[in-house]
C-alpha cells in the first residue's frame, strides 16, 4: 500500500507535512534535512524541485529556488541524492514541483524514477486537473504515485467534488487567496472556508497549507482538517541554521508539541 | 486550420497550465469573453474607441522609396501611429472594456520596456480604474521615461525583484498579484501568451490589424491578400494581429522576425524558435529558451519588446507546422534597418519593428510581390538606443 494511504489510515489528526527546497541552503542538504525532519516528528516530507519561475510561491520559497539553482541542483541531482533513501526514511515522501523541469526530464522517466527510489506522491501546482485526466492519470497510477491537487477559498464546491473524485492521497487546502509565505495568523473568513470544506465530508483527507508557521497556526488549522503543511517558515528555519539537525528537530517539535 | 481548439490548444501548444488558485479567474474569463466580445454593446464601444481614441484605422502606406530599394511593392501598416505609439493599445482597450463588463475594479499588468504598461495605464486613466503595473527592477532602471509616463497617467509601478528582474519576472509577479486578488482584479496580459483564453483573446483584439490590411489593400491593389506579411515576434501580439485573417490563406506567406540579439549562437539572443524547445511558461505550452534541466534562460535583445524567452503558443504552432517562416535578426541589422527606414521614408521605427524591416533582406520574393510589413511601433521610445548606436 502507498505510504500516504497507510499514514492517513492510522493517523487522522494533526498530520504535519514539511516542505523544503532541494539543494537549499547547500546542494547536499537534501538527505540531512529529510532525516532531521523525520526525527523531529514530521509525518510527510515534500521535496521541492526548484524552478526558475515559481509563480505560486512568495519571496521566501522563490529565493530558496534561486539559491538552490545557483548551487547546481537539478532533477537528476535530486534523484541521485535520493538513491537508497528508503534505508533511512520510512515516512511518506512527495515530490512538489512545477511541470517544466519535469517535462524536460520526461514525465514517464520521472514517474519511473520516483517509484524506483521510493517516492509516494506528487504535487504539481501548475498541472491542471483536466490535463491530469487527459494525459497523466493512468501513468501516475501505473507507477503507484498519488497526485495531490490544491484548492483555494475560490474553488467552487463542484470543482472540489471533482478534485476529490480524481485524487486519492490528500487534498491540499490553500488557506487564503495567496501565494506561499503569506502572513501568519488565521482569520474568521478563513475559518468559515475551512468549516465549509470540512462539512463537505470529502473522501480524501485534507491538509491546510500557506500561512502555517508555528504551534498556534498548526493547531488551529488541525482543528478543521487532518493537519497542515509548513513550507516558507521551515525554509526560514533552515536558511538561518548553523546546525541543521538540531534546529530542524527543535522547530518541528515546537510546532507539534 | 490554424485555430484554437476548445481546450485552448493550437496543435500541440497552448492550454492553461495554471495553479488551481488561478483557475476561477481564468475560468470566469473563458466562460464569458466570447459572449461579451460578440455583443453589440461591446463591439460598439470597442470600435468607437479604436476610431476616436486610438486613431484607427491606421494607414496602410505604400513605401515607394523602400519599395524601389528592395524591388517589391512594400506597404507599411502604420501601427506606430496608434495613440501611445504602438499596437499595444488595441489590446488594452479591448481588455479594459471586458474587465468593466465583468465587474472588475482593479487592473494589473506586466511590462518589459514599458509600452504595454503605458498602454494599460492609459486605458485605466480613460476608464477611471485603479492600475498597478509590475516591471522588472532592471527594466525600471533602463526605461525611466516610460516609468514616469505610467506614473503621470496615475498608475502604480511595482518593481519585480525576483529572478532576473526583467519581463518574465514581471509576468510572474503579476500572476502572483492576481492569485492574491482573485475577485475584484483583472489581469491585462500584453501579448499572445499566458493561459488560455489569453492568447486567443489578445490575438482577437489585435486582429483589427489584418482586418484593416484586407480592405485597405483591396482599395489600393484591388486584392485582399498580399504575397507576404512580415512582423516581429517577441511574445508575438502584433504578429498575431497582422497574421490573424491570413492564418488560413496559405497563399499569403507569414514571416516572423525574431530577435537574434548578438547572434543566434552568441549566448545573447532571444531567437526562441531557433534556440528553444517545447516547454511550459506563464501558463501555456510553447517553445521556450531553457536549459536541458528545464530552467528558463534569460534572453537578450537590443529591443526590450522582443526580450522574452518564449513565444505565444499560436506562433509555436505556426512554426511547428511550417505555416510561418521564422527569421532571426541580429541587433546590428535591426539598427541599420531602422536607420534606413528613417532616411528613406521619414519614419523612425521602434527597434522591435526594425527587426521586421530587416527581414526583407533575409527572405526571397519576386519583383512585383506585394509585401506588408507591420510597423508595430514608433521609435521615440528608442531614441536613446539610436543615439548610443550612433551610426546615422
Amino acid at each position: 500500500m502507498n505510504r500516504i494511504h497507510t499514514l492517513f489510515n492510522t493517523k487522522k489528526e494533526r498530520v504535519l507535512s514539511i516542505y523544503f527546497t532541494a539543494g537549499f541552503p547547500a546542494l547536499e542538504d537534501t538527505m540531512p534535512i529529510m532525516e532531521a525532519a523525520q526525527a523531529g516528528g514530521a509525518d510527510i516530507i515534500e521535496i521541492g524541485v526548484p524552478y526558475s519561475d515559481p509563480v505560486a510561491d512568495g519571496p521566501t520559497i522563490q529565493d530558496s529556488n534561486m539559491i538552490a539553482l545557483e548551487n547546481g541542483i537539478s532533477l537528476k541531482k535530486i534523484f541521485a541524492q535520493l538513491e537508497g533513501f528508503r534505508a533511512k526514511i520510512h515516512i511518506p515522501v512527495v515530490m512538489m514541483g512545477y511541470l517544466n523541469p519535469i517535462m524536460q526530464y520526461g514525465m514517464e522517466a520521472f514517474c519511473q524514477k520516483c517509484k524506483e527510489v521510493g517516492v509516494d506522491g506528487l504535487i504539481l501546482p501548475d498541472l491542471p486537473m483536466q490535463q491530469f485526466q487527459d494525459d497523466y492519470k493512468e501513468l501516475f497510477a501505473q507507477y503507484g504515485l498519488v497526485n495531490t491537487f490544491l484548492i483555494s477559498p475560490q474553488t467552487s464546491e463542484k470543482r472540489i467534488r471533482e478534485i476529490d473524485e480524481n485524487t486519492s492521497g490528500f487534498i491540499y487546502m490553500v488557506s487564503s487567496h495567496s501565494i506561499t509565505g503569506a502572513k501568519a495568523g488565521i482569520s474568521d473568513e478563513q475559518i468559515a472556508y475551512f468549516e465549509r470544506v470540512k462539512a463537505m465530508n470529502l473522501k480524501n483527507p485534507r491538509l491546510i497549507g500557506f500561512g502555517i508557521s508555528d504551534a498556534e497556526t498548526f493547531s488551529k488549522a488541525s482543528e478543521y482538517s487532518n493537519g497542515a503543511i509548513i513550507g516558507s517558515a521551515f525554509i526560514k528555519t533552515v536558511k538561518d541554521s548553523k546546525n541543521l539537525n538540531k534546529d530542524i528537530q527543535n522547530y518541528i517539535q515546537s510546532v507539534v508539541n | 486550420m490554424i485555430q484554437v481548439d476548445e481546450k485552448g490548444f493550437y496543435g500541440k501548444f497552448g492550454g492553461a497550465y495554471i495553479p488551481e488558485m488561478l483557475h476561477p479567474n481564468v475560468e470566469e474569463l473563458k466562460e464569458n469573453y466570447e459572449a461579451i466580445l460578440a455583443s453589440k454593446e461591446f463591439q460598439d464601444e470597442f470600435r468607437g474607441l479604436l476610431k476616436d481614441y486610438v486613431g484607427r484605422p491606421t494607414p496602410l502606406y505604400f513605401a515607394s522609396r523602400l519599395s524601389e530599394k528592395y524591388g517589391a511593392k512594400i506597404y507599411l501598416k502604420r501601427e506606430d501611429l496608434c495613440h501611445t505609439g504602438a499596437h499595444k493599445v488595441n489590446n488594452t482597450i479591448g481588455q479594459i472594456i471586458l474587465a468593466k463588463k465583468l465587474g472588475k475594479k482593479r487592473i494589473i499588468a506586466e511590462t518589459g520596456a514599458g509600452q504595454h504598461g503605458v498602454a494599460t495605464a492609459t486605458v485605466c486613466a480613460l476608464m477611471g480604474m485603479e492600475c498597478t503595473v509590475y516591471m522588472g527592477e532592471i527594466d525600471i532602471a533602463r526605461q525611466r521615461p516610460n516609468v514616469e509616463r505610467m506614473k503621470i497617467l496615475g498608475a502604480t509601478v511595482v518593481p519585480a525583484t525576483s529572478g532576473s528582474k526583467t519581463l518574465k519576472d514581471a509576468t510572474n509577479e503579476a500572476m502572483r498579484a492576481w492569485i492574491n486578488n482573485p475577485v475584484d482584479t483583472h489581469y491585462i496580459i500584453g501579448s499572445v501568451v499566458g493561459p488560455h483564453p489569453y492568447p486567443e483573446m489578445v490575438a482577437r483584439f489585435q486582429s483589427v490589424i489584418s482586418e484593416e490590411i484586407k480592405w485597405q489593400l483591396r482599395e489600393k491593389e484591388g486584392r485582399e491578400n498580399p504575397d507576404i506579411v512580415i512582423a516581429c515576434v517577441g511574445g508575438g501580439s502584433n504578429a498575431a494581429g497582422a497574421f490573424y485573417h491570413y492564418y488560413n490563406t496559405p497563399e499569403v506567406r507569414l514571416v516572423a522576425a525574431e530577435a537574434a540579439g548578438l547572434g543566434v549562437l552568441s549566448g545573447k539572443s532571444a531567437a526562441t524558435t531557433a534556440l528553444g524547445t517545447p516547454g511550459i511558461l506563464h501558463g501555456s505550452k510553447t517553445i521556450l529558451m531553457q536549459t536541458e534541466d528545464g530552467q528558463v534562460v534569460e534572453p537578450h535583445s537590443i529591443s526590450a519588446g522582443l526580450d522574452y524567452p518564449g513565444i505565444g503558443p499560436v506562433h509555436a504552432h505556426l512554426f511547428d507546422v511550417g505555416r510561418g517562416e521564422f527569421v532571426a535578426v541580429e541587433d546590428k541589422d535591426a539598427m541599420v534597418a531602422g536607420i534606413e527606414l528613417s532616411k528613406l521614408e521619414g519614419i523612425i521605427p521602434a527597434i522591435e519593428s526594425a527587426h521586421a524591416l530587416h527581414a526583407l533582406n533575409m527572405i526571397e520574393f519576386a519583383k512585383d510581390d506585394v509585401i506588408v510589413v507591420n510597423l508595430s511601433g514608433r521609435g521615440d521610445k528608442d531614441l536613446e538606443t539610436y543615439i548610443k548606436w550612433g551610426q546615422y
